[in-house]
């Protein structure tokens, strides 16, 4: 018969951890299914737990604003994955290049992701204002036709989330380069020196190509904080001017939330959980067949 | 070949000086408008120092500007947000220590399948649980509160808490808890004795990461918080965003500038364990 404590010490680990289990199926797999079902239901401003089909997707892709939602993510989700990968790859390679003053300057790269998106978002939304932001102060140069209107004009104002945004997690994205650059062995790129080739072209054939889990992470992490993005777009344009910079994720919040139409709000957190799996599963399973080929 | 290099690296520095300049821009410029008055932000230029720097718009940020119907500034949120953040830090990090060394050093059959369905939690768009938990907080009286909204952090935190600490306690080898089990230590004494004492930097991590997640935080509480229990965030989009009366923005600026500094100061303070933290995050993806 065993004793006392190992029987503790078999039942313990699966009960200390047991509270979060079930948190987990509760809260995350349950909820998720709760509004998967809320979405096949004719929910409007409270819960109907009747069965009717996918009529509420049927809805959701007729509906502009939508579209224009959809629209929006693909164009803010490539251009701020895009952004972000060439200027933090970028700067860290000029970081690693025995810069002086390397740790100051990283933290001035860095501190933006410390700030909240709805900080972010206001300070913009100032620097941004064409009456008195930056369209004031370069008309105050000389230059009175200047104009730079994007946060109110219908056809721009996604891309002021874009430079927003790049803003913000940028510098991130340098710290995770860096990090992996620091990671690469020097012994390499010393060799490739000797046998007389140039550093462009040690780093496009060398240092670059053996970035790659870290272009898999960041690409990942990227695309995440784009399909989430909320915050931001709420603080800078709150989707406007009208309903020109929705993102999906707003579209939820006010379908949701302002308009009562429970159903039509769970079906588009659907489509949003649908994009991640859409991005997240193809990249895993390209990267663990990556890593079963011995990298 | 010398007076090159030193071109070279001369147009480096000026390089990275210039982007440091745009990282800095923002804040530079919230600070100067948060010091100026009404009529030379109307009249003046966006980079210009303020010519009579001015601590008014600070005071009416934090104690008196309007947050939709509510005029008493940033203050109140501010503390929701305090009261709200640091007992779910607490118990989220707690728990997922102990989560972490369970799943690093006391695996048992499906442990790893365990592990890997929670870090789903990590990935999904909170979007998709936000309906039911509005739901059920209702139902359990805990909506518009900050002990439910503390609760929701906590939920949604323990699978990056306890990614964090079980990728930190699985490098902590295994020999030296397999010699403390052959000596008769038990599961709790084993983590007093080995495990805790080796976590600090880990902690350090965890601690910033969710406190910096969940201050900041903007979803969870514009759904869950309503009017009482508020968070900055929410409080600080409402004033920004206000359309009645009279733009103020130099309180706008000084209110955004309220509601970064507890991140701001604990990413001067501990940026080490900041970029670590973010990193370990990543490492994992």
């Amino acid at each position: 018969m065993p004793s006392l404590s190992t029987l503790a010490d078999r039942w313990l680990p699966r009960l200390v951890l047991s509270p979060t289990i079930v948190a987990s199926l509760l809260f995350v797999y349950g909820f998720i299914a709760l509004t998967g079902f809320l979405s096949l239901t004719e929910s409007r401003l409270m819960p109907n737990y009747e069965y009717a089909g996918f009529g509420q997707y049927a809805e959701l892709f007729d509906l502009e604003r939508w579209w224009t939602a959809a629209a929006n993510l693909g164009i803010f989700g490539a251009l701020f994955v895009l952004f972000c990968l060439a200027l933090g790859l970028l700067l860290a390679i000029f970081l690693d290049q025995k810069i002086r003053l390397e740790g100051a300057l990283r933290a001035i790269y860095l501190y933006p992701i410390a700030l909240s998106f709805i900080v972010t978002g206001a300070a913009w939304k100032w620097i941004l204002n064409p009456g008195l932001g930056l369209e004031h102060m370069v008309r105050g140069w000389g230059f009175p036709d200047f104009t730079f209107d994007w946060l109110i004009n219908p056809d721009m104002a996604i891309y002021t989330v874009v430079i927003a945004g790049v803003w913000q997690s940028s510098g991130f994205v340098m710290a995770l380069f860096l990090a992996g650059l620091r990671g690469i062995d020097d012994s390499i790129i010393k060799a490739a020196q000797v046998d007389g080739a140039s550093l462009p072209t040690i780093y496009r054939r060398i240092v670059i190509p053996s970035l790659r889990p870290v272009f898999f992470s960041v690409f990942l992490i990227l695309a995440h904080i784009a399909i989430k993005s909320f915050d931001l777009v709420m603080a800078l344009t709150a989707g406007g001017p009208g309903t020109s910079s929705t993102v999906p994720a707003v579209f939820m919040y006010q379908y949701a939330f302002s308009r009562g139409q429970l159903g039509l709000g769970a079906a588009s957190a659907m489509m949003m959980l649908a994009t991640i799996m859409a991005v997240l599963v193809p990249m895993m399973y390209l990267e663990t067949k990556g890593t079963r080929h011995g990298r | 070949m010398a007076a090159k290099l030193t071109f070279g690296r001369a147009a480096l520095y000026l390089l990275l000086a210039l982007c440091a300049l745009y990282y800095l821009m923002p804040l530079y410029v919230m600070l100067v408008t948060s010091f100026k008055s009404l009529d030379e932000i109307r009249a003046g230029n966006l980079l210009g120092l303020p010519a009579a720097p001015s601590a008014a718009a600070w005071a009416k940020a934090w104690a008196g500007a309007c947050t939709g119907a509510q005029c008493d500034g940033l203050a109140p949120y501010f503390w929701n947000s305090v009261k709200m953040a640091i007992p779910a830090v607490l118990i989220s990090t707690a728990i997922g220590s102990i989560n972490g060394y369970v799943l690093a050093h006391w695996r048992f059959r499906g442990s790893e399948i365990v592990f890997t369905a929670l870090m789903v939690g990590c990935f999904i768009p909170f979007q998709v649980v936000i309906l039911p938990m509005a739901r059920l907080l209702g139902m359990a009286e805990m909506a518009n509160t900050t002990a439910g909204l503390a609760f929701v952090h906590i939920v949604y935190g323990l699978a990056f808490t306890t990614m964090f600490f079980r990728n930190y306690y699985v490098t902590v080898p295994e020999e030296l808890i397999k010699a403390a089990r052959i000596d008769g230590a038990g599961f709790f004494l084993i983590y007093r004795k080995i495990i805790f004492p080796l976590s600090l930097p880990i902690f350090m991590v965890c601690f910033i990461w969710q406190f910096t997640q969940i201050w900041n935080d903007f979803l969870f509480g514009v759904v869950f918080g309503g009017s009482d229990a508020q968070p900055v965030t929410v409080a600080l989009n409402n004033l920004v965003n206000t359309s009645t009366g009279v733009k103020e923005y130099n309180v706008d600026m000084a209110a955004a500038i309220i509601a970064a500094l507890p991140t701001l100061v604990l990413y001067l303070v501990a940026g080490k364990y900041f970029v670590r933290g973010l990193t370990a995050g990543a490492v994992k993806g």
